[in-house]
C-alpha cells in the first residue's frame, strides 16, 4: 500500500468531481456544516446519527452499514473520498469504519475541508445535494483486528505501545475535553499508565495536510514508540485516534495498530482501573 | 450577514463561573473573515481549533494560564497571546 492509495490531494478531488465511481463524502464534527456549504457532488454522512447505534454505545452493525451506504448511493466498487472539518478528525473516523466493514477503495482528502477553504476553492450551497440512486451495498463482517476494547487497553499497560493522541493538557489531566468544548465531564482526568502522549496534531501541518512519511516515521521514533510492537491509539471518543491510526496503519503500513474508540470517555469512567496524572 | 460583531459569541447558556473562556473575533478591515482559529498551549502545542462563525467569532473552553491564538485565513496567519482565568471571559480581537 502506498500513500497515494489512501490519500488524495485537493487538486485530485477538483479534477474528479464528476468522475463516475468516485464518491465524495463529507463527515464533519459539526454535522450542520454540510447544510451551510460543501464541495460539489459530495454526500454527507452524519457521524452521530448515521454511524452510531441509536440506543447503546456502539457502532451500527453490518446490516446498518449496508443500509446506510445503499441509501447514500455508494457501491462496493466505488472509490470513496472522505473529507471533513477539524483536520479530518471525523473523516478519519469514518475511514476507519469503512475499513472495519471492508470497503475496497477509500481515501482521505489531504487537509480536508480546511485545506479546501484555505485554498479558496469553490463550495456549493448546502441545498445543492447530488442525486445518487440507491444501491445494494454489501459489507464484510466487522474486522476487529483494527479495533481495541477496554480490556485490551488494560492488558496493554506496560507491555504494548499505548499512544494517547490528545493534547498535552488533556493527557496531564488539566483539561477533560478538547478546548472548543465545555469542560464539565463525568470521567476522571488523566491518562492510561505507560501511554506516550503524541498529540494527533504532530502528524499534520497547520493547513491540515499530513506530514511526509519520513517526518512521520521520525516523529514516532523520536517518541520511542517501537512500531514492531502492537500499538493501541486512543483519545477522548476515538476520532482523533482514528487519525493517528490512519497514519500508522495506512500511511506507514503498520498492521498491528488498533484504535480504541471507547477512549477516555470510557476508560476515565471505569471503576478500579489505574490512571496516571501529569505529563510524559 | 453584515459586518462583524464586537467581541466573542453570545454567552447565554454558558456556565461562565466554572469555565475558563477565551473568545473573540477575526476581522479584516473591520469585516468578519471566514477561517480558523487554533489554540496553542504554553509549549506551542495544538490544543483545539474552531472555524470562525459567519460573524467572524470563535470561543474556547481552556484552563487558567497563558495561551496563543493562531488565526488561519486564506493568505494569512496571525498569532495573539492571551492570559485566561477561571470564571472570566478573555476577549481577543484579531485583525488579519
Amino acid at each position: 500500500m502506498s500513500r497515494s492509495d489512501v490519500l488524495v490531494s485537493a487538486d485530485w478531488v477538483q479534477d474528479n468531481l464528476d468522475t463516475p465511481n468516485v464518491v465524495l463524502v463529507e463527515v464533519d464534527e459539526d454535522t450542520a456544516a454540510y447544510d451551510k456549504n460543501h464541495i460539489r457532488n459530495a454526500v454527507r454522512i452524519d457521524w452521530k446519527k448515521d454511524l452510531q447505534d441509536p440506543v447503546r454505545r456502539d457502532f451500527i452493525d453490518q446490516a446498518g452499514f449496508e443500509a446506510l451506504l445503499s441509501a447514500k448511493g455508494i457501491s462496493n466498487d466505488d472509490t470513496v473520498v472522505l473529507y471533513g472539518g477539524n483536520n479530518n478528525w471525523f473523516a478519519s473516523y469514518a475511514f476507519w469504519y469503512f475499513k472495519l466493514y471492508g470497503h475496497g477503495d477509500v481515501r482521505l482528502l489531504d487537509g480536508g475541508r480546511k485545506k479546501w477553504e484555505l485554498d479558496s476553492r469553490d463550495l456549493v450551497d448546502g441545498a445543492e445535494v447530488p442525486n445518487r440512486p440507491a444501491t445494494d451495498y454489501k459489507a464484510k463482517a466487522v474486522d476487529n483486528t483494527i479495533r481495541a476494547f477496554r480490556d485490551d487497553v488494560v492488558a496493554a499497560i506496560g507491555n504494548k505501545n499505548l499512544v494517547d493522541v490528545r493534547s498535552p493538557d488533556e493527557f496531564s489531566g488539566r483539561l477533560l475535553a478538547p478546548a472548543h468544548l465545555p469542560q464539565e465531564q463525568s470521567q476522571r482526568p488523566g491518562h492510561v499508565p505507560s501511554a506516550r502522549n503524541i498529540p494527533w496534531s504532530k502528524n499534520a501541518n497547520d493547513d491540515g495536510t499530513f506530514k511526509s512519511d519520513e517526518e512521520l516515521k521520525a516523529l514516532y521514533e523520536a517518541e520511542n514508540v517501537d512500531l514492531a510492537k502492537d500499538t493501541i491509539a486512543y483519545c477522548r471518543i476515538g476520532e482523533r485516534s482514528a487519525l493517528t491510526w490512519f497514519v500508522l496503519h495506512q500511511l506507514l503500513g503498520q498492521t498491528n495498530v488498533k484504535n480504541y474508540d471507547g477512549s477516555w470517555t470510557e476508560y476515565g469512567s471505569l471503576v478500579g482501573v489505574p490512571i496516571e496524572l501529569g505529563s510524559n | 450577514m453584515c459586518g462583524a460583531k464586537a467581541g466573542g459569541p453570545d454567552l447565554a447558556g454558558v456556565d461562565v463561573a466554572s469555565e475558563t473562556i477565551i473568545q473573540g473575533s477575526v476581522t479584516r478591515d473591520g469585516e468578519p473573515v471566514s477561517g480558523y482559529v487554533r489554540l496553542l498551549d504554553e509549549g506551542g502545542e495544538f490544543t483545539a481549533e474552531v472555524p470562525t462563525s459567519a460573524t467572524g467569532q470563535f470561543r474556547f473552553f481552556a484552563a487558567p494560564g497563558t495561551w496563543t491564538l493562531r488565526a488561519l485565513v486564506p493568505g494569512a496567519t496571525v498569532d495573539r497571546v492571551v492570559a485566561a482565568t477561571r470564571g472570566a471571559v478573555a476577549e481577543v480581537a484579531i485583525a488579519v
